[in-house]
């Protein structure tokens, strides 16, 4: 039998051909599954949006929002009917994430390097309050060039935030070329490490790492955990892996059950 | 205003331990008693603006009633979308206080004067946009904002400003402006800094034996539309003051009341020249530069309506 985690993410995946028959950063999406199916389903406390002690999670990289929308739907949040009206007229769910428009969203984001400010504010309330809860943020690997993300970074390790994860999905694709072209991903784990953050890396893809990462946070005790998470633009279909184009294309509908095939291991 | 404003925010902070007072390397000399009362409800971002409004969104969602602190134009400006996106479109109730209002850094130059602020501030939906005319205004615009449920700027000026006011307006509240003096013929509606020189040019005007009404118009947005009818029914001609660019802030407001509201009056509109300054020089020098002084203000009104 499969693993139930694996399951999940799969169905998500399956979820996201079928959404994204119109818009775009399907490849952003599917790149990010399974972080957020090990998050979701294995290690964050979040059963209802009205716990005031649930973990916090922030989508950083907020046009990734698709992967968001079903695992949230998956999770109960709301009726998976609701992911049919993505990028609708008058349907609830924006390109981006919104506060407010479906329960499950903590932040809004879509303009990069946002969400860990906010993350770490959130951080820095949950330890006056005495609240034990984590904050969970997930950033793209492009997303770093962004200014703000450092600002936040040398704050986190000044403020010992040890409550704080940000997950760096390094799929290695950005709007124009390879991330690698354009600032090393090789040379971010010196970086942050510089910027007072426990920094590790590992397979994005592999469930079980992934789960047992995050069940050694934090990694050092006042120090906020950085996961650099290796993985595969658009995971999970062959055409799209490691693809540029697959940051803007959606699927063509002749295209749909040859990849849910392909998802279901049918090809 | 400065020192109102902490004196302010101490008072309120010794029965409200949500309250936080959070800048970006900016307050020195008046800041130091609130960190020394509340040090768990202080902190010193450092110099980064962008992070400090993102950080305040957070602290926010976490129950915090959070102040942030810093040269008007970098806590407007240097950091306008994280105030957009961060505050304006998750509706955030956290409060920007913006020192060093319009030319008040006069001879430090362009980078430390602010006259956009007001307008860019102006056009974000959810923003409450607040420049009080004297310390006691900024008490109250203080303790007010805590009431409001989304983002507020409050632009004061830096040190020294007299109180205009007699006595704490006992109906001050945030969207109204407050009617200092009741005239027949001109109106003088100012806002922010300018109020000091509105009362003057009331002084001036008064002895010309022409009948001035004076309103603060502390609350930019948004904007007390029927103040502003309700003038227009008495005075005919309406001077709007403001260290501001002449493009976007209270003139701006003014213009649009009295258009969409079809009212008979004219307008002139004393602020700021579309234009960063050409010549060094303190604030008061540089409201002489730009004929904002009362005596010039008096002189061109009297020329206008003759």
């Amino acid at each position: 039998m499969k693993n139930h985690t694996e399951n999940i993410a799969k169905q998500i995946r399956k979820r996201l051909i079928k959404m994204h028959q119109k818009g775009s950063h399907l490849g952003s999406a599917l790149s990010v599954v399974d972080i957020l199916a090990v998050l979701y389903f294995d290690i964050m406390n979040i059963n209802s949006f009205d716990d005031p002690d649930r973990d916090r999670f922030i989508l950083s990289k907020g046009h990734a929002c698709s992967a968001l929308y079903a695992t949230l739907a998956k999770k109960g949040f709301f009726n998976e009917e609701i992911l049919e009206q993505y990028l609708s007229n008058d349907g609830l769910l924006y390109g981006h994430p919104v506060k407010g428009s479906v329960p499950g969203i903590e932040a809004s984001t879509g303009s990069l390097g946002h969400g860990l400010p906010i993350g770490i504010g959130m951080a820095y309330a949950a330890k006056t309050n005495n609240k034990k809860f984590k904050i969970y943020v997930v950033m793209g690997d492009g997303e770093c060039q962004e200014g703000s993300v450092w600002e936040a970074a040398m704050l986190a390790s000044r403020l010992k935030l040890d409550n704080i994860v940000a997950i760096i999905d390094a799929n290695n694709l950005q709007g124009f070329d390879i991330v690698e072209n354009i600032q090393p991903i090789k040379t971010f784990k010196a970086k942050w490490e510089a910027f007072g953050w426990y920094v590790t890396e590992i397979d994005g893809h592999n469930l079980k790492e992934l789960k047992k990462t995050f069940k050694n946070i934090p990694f050092e005790k006042n120090i906020p955990s950085l996961i650099i998470a290796h993985t595969i633009k658009g995971k999970g279909i062959a055409e799209m892996e490691n693809k540029l184009e697959w940051h803007y294309l959606s699927v063509p509908k002749e295209k749909v059950s040859k990849f849910m095939e392909e998802l279901e291991g049918k090809r | 205003m400065r020192t109102a404003f902490i004196n302010k925010l101490i008072e309120l902070a010794r029965n409200d331990k949500n309250i936080y007072l959070i800048t970006s390397d900016t307050g020195f000399s008046i800041l130091e008693e609130f960190e020394k009362l509340f040090s768990e409800q202080y902190l010193n971002i450092g110099i980064s603006e962008a992070n400090m409004i993102g950080v305040a969104s957070g602290l926010s969602l976490g129950g915090k009633k959070v102040f942030l602190y810093a040269i008007a134009p970098f806590i407007t400006m240097r950091c306008f979308e994280q105030v957009r996106i961060d505050l304006c479109y998750q509706n955030i109730p956290v409060k920007l206080i913006g020192v060093g209002a319009g030319l008040t850094y006069g001879n430090a130059g362009a980078t430390h004067h602010s006259i956009e602020d007001i307008a860019v501030m102006n056009c974000l939906p959810n923003m409450t946009v607040i420049c009080p005319g004297d310390p006691i205004e900024v008490g109250k615009a203080v303790e007010e904002s805590l009431k409001l449920n989304g983002p507020c700027y409050i632009r004061i000026g830096k040190s020294g400003e007299p109180n205009i006011h007699k006595e704490v307006p006992g109906s001050f509240s945030l969207g109204k402006g407050i009617r200092l003096r009741i005239g027949e013929n001109v109106a003088l509606v100012a806002t922010g800094n300018m109020l000091e020189t509105a009362i003057k040019v009331y002084e001036i005007l008064k002895e010309k034996n022409i009948d001035t009404e004076v309103i603060s118009m502390h609350t930019v947005k948004p904007i007390d539309k029927e103040m502003i009818i309700e003038t227009s029914k008495r005075c005919k001609f309406i001077a709007t003051m403001e260290e501001h660019n002449v493009i976007g802030g209270l003139g701006s407001r003014v213009a649009d009341v009295i258009t969409e509201e079809n009212l008979n009056v004219r307008l002139k509109k004393f602020a700021i020249p579309d234009k960063y300054v050409d010549v060094v020089g303190d604030q008061d020098y540089l409201r002489n530069y730009y004929g904002l002084t009362a005596e010039q203000i008096s002189e061109k009104i009297l020329s206008l309506i003759e």
